[in-house]
């Protein structure tokens, strides 16, 4: 037999190689970090500052003000007033609005349809609604915003009689669009990672197409959907555009989902070019934008590391 | 039900079945096809009751895709179609059972990896009773025992009936997959290489099983391994290319082949 001679393997290329990707790593990281630090660094005078802190505390964004002494005392957000005030509450409730019609929206329709597609759908079909779904995050959010604003709000309003044309609930499910591909293609994921031998175990023991998907697949695919849903609401939380035009942007307290709303997002957008350099109510803008920052941070964690866990309870461990 | 007796006109090539055996399965003229390519040629098989059918051949011969046919496993698989008939005691399992989920609950089904539910041992048991519509808590819990103890597996999971199936060694594992079958009552037991990543101690664990459970139940098991074949079963059937090449009494088999390519086989000139 040939003698054979392998080539041997440059060191130099290997350290390169290696040493370039942590390099890419390193720079995304650091400009997440550098983006985080710059943003709380314009928020932080509020904590300092004392020109500053005679308009605007962080007491003062949670409890009510009021706008003269003898007025009543409100949650209000009235930055450009003759006495700001910039209560954190309406704005709060506003995301959340957005975020839970989004949320009811969304996630029957993307946790069914990758239900659907994953285990009911002939191959074909899959092949057709996978990519229409996923279609869904490629159209930009103005686009979808513009739908809403346009369409959407005065179909709405049509059928169900709203008093505010520009609601959360034409918002959320606006923005519901935009997180039913997220969820859909997590959950599809999650879903089709089941190993095909448990589903085989299941039926031949004599239980139905149902019975495999509810008591096997879906139970063994749950904290990745629950992913989905996590990471889906962190976009709902972060989303701009489509809320700052069909939310009819009114920064109120109420607990009724016909109202119109303002969200975190939506207000930055539209305060921040016209706000005065270095004044409270530019630090408060860059107060939202951390605490905004930090609510997504935390929910893309959680939903990561319920990703990772999934994985490896299906690959056999604990 | 009756049970179809062996007659004379009934043996064909060398089957070498003693007349009046019961007969548990009969397969006939059964031709299988993946789309459009076919993998089983005119399959004619008996199955008698309370004996080990082993089925043996090389690689890729159709052994697995045989065995599927029988518990009705590829119609999972989009395109496969089938010709002939199988019959479970007389009634055509393709024709006359208009529901498959029922044919499974007689003819049960063990695979080559062990395949555990990420769930506990418990609940691994009692989940075939569960589909079927079984609800009262106590009939469960005793039929989960009883089906362990049948195992051979009581007395090592007793203490954590509620721990993860995934705790358990590869060996326990496969077991208890034998177990969750069991639970079931099924007549028929098909198994796939049950015994094929396993180490020699579970193996043979899984084969005093085996023989132990033919009292009870008819068995029809996959092997690539020849001595297992002789050791657990009485009838062997030898595949290749997807025909039936010889069947007979396992010691026949091994001893004394017909067929040029059977002896070819078993003595290891090739597979
Ligand atoms: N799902 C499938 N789709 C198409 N062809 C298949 C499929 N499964 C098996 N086949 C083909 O059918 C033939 C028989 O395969 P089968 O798995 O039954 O063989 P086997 O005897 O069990 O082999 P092994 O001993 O390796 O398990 C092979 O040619 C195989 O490629
Ligand atoms: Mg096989």
């Amino acid at each position: 037999m040939k003698n054979l001679t392998f080539k041997k393997k440059s060191k130099f290329i290997e350290f390169i190689g290696e040493k370039f990707i942590a390099v890419n790593a390193f720079v995304a990281l650091a400009a997440v970090l550098l983006i985080f630090i710059f943003i709380f660094k314009e928020a932080l005078p509020i904590f300092y500052d004392e020109y500053i802190q005679e308009e605007v505390t962080i007491e003062k964004m949670i409890v009510k003000q009021a706008f003269a002494e003898g007025r009543e005392a409100k949650f209000s957000w009235q930055p450009n007033s003759d006495n700001p005030r910039y209560s954190l509450l309406p704005l709060f409730i506003g995301t959340l609005k957005a975020s839970i019609i989004a949320m009811l929206f969304a996630i029957p329709l993307g946790v069914g349809g990758a239900i659907y597609s994953s285990q009911f759908a002939s191959k074909r079909m899959r092949e057709i609604i996978k990519p229409a779904i996923e279609m869904l995050s490629g159209i930009p959010s103005v686009v979808l915003g513009f739908f809403a604003l346009i369409v959407l709000a005065t179909f709405l309003q049509n059928t169900f009689g709203f008093t505010y044309r520009l609601n959360s609930i034409n918002a959320g499910i606006a923005l519901g669009l935009t997180v039913i591909p997220l969820i859909f293609t997590i959950s599809e994921d999650a879903l089709t990672s089941v190993p095909g031998s448990l589903a085989d175990a299941a039926l031949a023991l004599g239980a139905n197409k149902w019975q495999v998907t509810s008591t096997v697949i879906l139970p063994a695919a749950l904290p990745g959907i629950a992913a989905g849903i996590v990471l889906g609401f962190g976009r709902a939380i972060g989303e701009t555009m489509i809320v700052l035009m069909a939310s009819g942007n009114a920064a109120i307290v109420s607990s009724a989902f016909t109202d119109s709303i303002r969200t975190f997002s939506a207000t930055i957008a539209s305060e921040l070019a016209e706000v005065v350099f270095g004044s409270a109510h530019y630090s408060v803008l860059f107060f939202l934008g951390s605490l905004l920052f930090l609510f997504t941070f935390i929910i893309n964690m959680t939903g990561d590391i319920v990703l990772i866990r999934l994985k490896e309870k299906l690959q056999g461990g604990k | 039900m009756h049970k179809t007796k062996i007659s004379v006109d009934n043996i064909v090539d060398n089957q070498t079945f003693i007349p009046n055996y019961p007969i548990k399965m009969s397969i006939r003229d059964v031709d299988f096809f993946y789309g459009s390519q076919q993998a089983l040629y005119n399959i004619h098989l008996d199955i008698i009751e309370n004996q080990v059918t082993a089925l043996i051949g090389p690689s890729g011969c159709g052994k697995s895709t045989f065995l599927r046919t029988l518990n009705r496993m590829n119609d999972t698989i989009p395109g496969t179609s089938l010709t002939g008939t199988i019959q479970l005691e007389g009634v055509d399992i393709y024709n006359d059972f208009s529901d498959t989920s029922m044919l499974r609950t007689k003819i049960g089904m063990v695979f080559q990896k062990s395949n555990p539910f990420p769930k506990s041992i418990f609940e691994n048991v009692a989940y075939g009773l569960k589909v079927n519509g079984i609800k009262d808590k106590a009939i469960i819990a005793e039929a989960v025992e009883e089906t362990l103890q049948k195992a051979y597996l009581w007395d090592e999971v007793k203490d954590k009936l509620d721990k993860s199936a995934f705790l358990l060694s590869g060996g326990q594992q496969q077991r208890l997959c034998i177990a969750r079958a069991l639970a079931i009552q099924p007549e028929v037991i098909l198994m796939d290489e049950p015994a094929s990543a396993l180490d020699p101690i579970s193996t043979s664990k899984i084969e005093d099983l085996i023989a132990e459970l033919k009292k009870n139940y008819t068995i029809i098991i996959v092997t690539h391994n020849m001595q297992q074949a002789a050791r657990v079963s009485d009838t062997t059937a030898f595949f290749y290319e997807g025909v039936i090449i010889e069947t007979g009494d396992t010691k026949k088999i091994f001893t004394k082949p017909i067929k040029q390519k059977t002896e070819d086989y078993i003595t290891g000139r090739f597979g």
